[in-house]
């Protein structure tokens, strides 16, 4: 009996003892193709520089479908620790601040040394309240670029090495593609982002007021501006000669870029990862065209993406997982590694500076291009873009945008109707959120 | 002449009608509940601020917002589309397939087979034949002279959805078509043909008349699936663009509710919808079935 009795309680704690060795820590994305590697890799090279947490990366589909599906989960009680939410979904998840723990304060509670300051600041100034205090952790920035075909180019006898600089430029530029034979010469992605909310701050000029919606919930939108209606009337006559092919909305035409159908694409500076492994000819990143005319040109660019928030409702043991899996993260060496792989933003100073010396830019032109358009100083009305119901927004822009390439609308009525739509969408979010 | 059964016990009837009762109370009337309670309610994405009560609100909001009525327009217009070209197309179909004899499970079975793709399955396929630079129709189109492009056209966009919409649910209504053509009784035909029937006078005053209990189901059944099920064929192909001009009734209560997480909005939508298609099926019910012969 004694025997059975020692022998069961040796297997007892032998089984033990592995139950209380790891504390999961759920992590939900929307990094999918080369980025969902790149994910993978982050975690099991966490996982194994420790023993006592393991993060666990899951794939939830486009950054709006995991939102949808972490706020189902939230409500049922079951929400992940870490949720991966795009740039427009910062206001919503700012405004629901029972729902989340500020990174600031999961840090600090769990003894982690974290300097703010440490991070570029165009980045980690977007997650910040106006207080100060980091809110969500800068994972994957991009910004706007300009990624152009350099076969292409030399084909319409343009110099491939000398990217269009200024819009008048790109509209030279084009011509000379559609006369060589090219039925897209320029399309643009996420158009919202680049031709809209990006041109403004490249342009020192307000996409909204209250410093974009940075300083408060009562901004009301202002991109129907002359230098607005200017600029989208230039693509309007670009795409009535042809020389702006409109391919959808969302990235739809990045595959566009990639296949070779169209030869210039403004886009996010993440396309680079796709390009290098997919595209069957030389390409070249160029910065954010502007207008020479304008003061206070070239600024800087706005930041896409996205960012890690953390759900509340956890026990304080997981969240210690979490601010070691943020400070892993941060590490110089891990961020440059990530920023050199994926063509998102460098997350430190340090992992820049990191970058530079490695002569990584000088190996692979053009991958410096979107961290020069983020590391400049920025101004109050280049700070970035913080509106509510942001995703409404953009619709609401993808769709009036769409009349005026449709040649239904001119640039000036379609502007108005985008701003007159999209201040509803902020005053029910202001109504909505009144505290 | 009605079917009648009699139960000669109280209980048995509830009792065998209560698993299908439990599934429409559970799948339907809850849920319809919930959207009728949200619909009242105005309340922040993660629902950790208690919901405020805003009684009528949302709805004159819907009501207020011209792209909401617009969207009337272009659903009525979509479903039109589809229900009729989904039951002439059917019909056609059906007819002929009754009068093939040799291979005929072949083309019965081709035919059906579209009824067992996803509606989101569906969508992709119609785009990926359509859209540049992969689509493999719209390159032919676009060589005869066409310029297709679905993406600033409405025409176009619309014709597309209504292509892919209409394609699912031929196979639906030709396997209930083909079923109805072939319980109509030989003898009456060839009673006609031996009075000297065209064919087209034997189709109009037998066949048709004969077919219309289930011309009738299919009606209700296709103004349904047209209000509803086609919304994952929308956000597949167009998301509603160009524009809102492909944005059907329900699109619309699916983007407010899931990516703009506007759920007091979405619900009082749904409610709107709802009493749509009740009232549809009812006028449906009232009118059109007195010309049903059973």
């Amino acid at each position: 009996m004694t025997k059975l009795h020692i022998g069961t309680l040796a297997l007892a704690s032998a089984l033990a003892l592995p139950a209380q060795a790891q504390t999961e820590v759920q992590w939900w994305h929307s990094m999918g193709g080369a980025l969902g590697e790149w994910v993978n890799d982050l975690a099991k090279d966490f996982n194994a520089s420790q023993k006592d947490y393991k993060i666990v990366p899951t794939f939830k589909g486009s950054y709006d479908e995991s939102m949808t599906a972490a706020i189902a989960a939230f409500r049922a009680g079951n929400a992940p620790h870490i949720l991966q939410v795009f740039e427009v979904g910062t206001a919503t998840m700012m405004a629901s601040k029972n729902a989340i723990v500020p990174v600031g304060e999961v840090m600090k509670k769990a003894g982690v040394t974290f300097d703010p300051n440490a991070y570029v600041p165009a980045v980690a100034g977007y997650y910040t309240a106006p207080n100060g205090q980091m809110l969500s952790f800068p994972f994957n920035s991009s910004t706007t670029v300009f990624h152009y075909n350099k076969d292409a180019f030399k084909a319409a006898g343009l110099d491939p090495e000398k990217p269009p600089t200024t819009w008048p430029e790109v509209a030279l530029a084009a011509a000379k593609l559609k006369t060589s034979g090219h039925k897209c010469p320029f399309t643009t992605s996420w158009v919202s982002w680049t031709q809209l909310e990006s041109f403004s701050a490249w342009h020192n000029t307000e996409f909204a007021t209250k410093g974009n919606g940075m300083r408060g919930i009562d901004a009301r939108l202002t991109f129907n501006s002359p230098l607005h209606v200017r600029h989208i009337e230039n693509l309007a006559n670009m795409a009535k000669n042809g020389l702006f092919v409109y391919k959808g909305r969302g990235n739809a035409a990045d595959a566009t870029f990639v296949s070779g159908e169209c030869a210039m694409v403004t886009g996010s500076s993440a396309l680079y990862g796709n390009v290098k492994r997919n595209a069957k000819f030389a390409s070249g990143i160029g910065a954010l065209p502007y207008y020479p005319d304008v003061p206070g040109t070239p600024q800087n660019t706005v930041i896409g993406g996205a960012s890690l928030w953390v759900m509340s409702g956890k026990k304080e043991a997981d969240y210690k997982g979490v601010a070691q899996f943020f400070a892993f993260l941060s590490r110089p060496e891990e961020a440059a590694k990530s920023h050199q792989r994926t063509g998102y933003l460098p997350l430190t100073k340090a992992s820049y500076e990191l970058t530079e010396k490695s002569n990584f830019y000088k190996h692979n032109p053009g991958t410096d291009v979107s961290v020069t358009q983020m590391i400049r100083k920025t101004t109050d009305k280049s700070r970035g873009i913080r509106l509510g119901n942001f995703v409404q927004i953009r619709t609401i822009n993808d769709e009036e945008l769409e009349q005026v390439w449709a040649g239904k609308k001119s640039a000036k009525e379609a502007l108005d109707t985008a701003v007159k739509r999209g201040n509803e969408q902020l005053e029910r979010f202001e109504k909505a959120n009144k505290s | 002449m009605e079917k009648r059964v009699l139960f000669r016990s109280a209980w048995l009837p509830w009792l065998l009608i209560a698993p299908q009762m439990t599934i429409i109370l559970v799948f339907f009337f809850w849920p319809a509940g919930q959207a009728l309670h949200q619909s009242v309610l105005q309340q922040d994405a993660f629902g950790t601020t208690a919901a405020v009560f805003v009684g009528l609100e949302n709805f004159r909001q819907l009501f207020s917002d011209p792209t909401y009525l617009a969207s009337f327009k272009t659903t009525a217009v979509f479903s039109l589309l589809v229900a009729s070209l989904g039951l002439l197309i059917a019909l056609l179909l059906a007819v002929m397939a009754n009068r093939v004899v040799r291979g005929a499970p072949v083309y019965k079975t081709l035919l059906i087979w579209p009824y067992a793709v996803a509606p989101v399955v569906a969508g992709v396929l119609w785009l990926m034949m359509f859209a540049s630079p992969y689509g493999v129709v719209a390159y032919a189109l676009q060589q005869m002279g066409l310029p297709w492009d679905h993406l600033l056209n409405a025409n176009h966009a619309m014709a597309l959805i209504v292509m892919a919409a209409v394609w699912k649910q031929i196979s639906y209504n030709f396997l209930f078509f083909l079923a109805g053509l072939q319980s109509i009784p030989h003898s009456m035909i060839e009673a006609a043909t031996i009075d000297g029937a065209t064919p087209w006078k034997r189709f109009w005053s037998i066949v048709f008349p004969l077919l219309s209990p289930t011309t009738f189901f299919l009606l209700v059944i296709n103004v349904v699936y047209a209000f509803f099920d086609t919304f994952a064929i929308v956000d597949a192909v167009t998301h509603g663009g160009p524009g809102k001009e492909t944005a059907i009734l329900v699109y619309k209560v699916y983007y407010d509710g899931f990516k703009a997480q506007d759920m007091g909005g979405s619900a009082a939508q749904s409610v709107v919808l709802m009493i749509i298609v009740i009232a549809l099926t009812v006028v449906q019910f009232k009118y059109v079935e007195k010309k049903v012969n059973y």
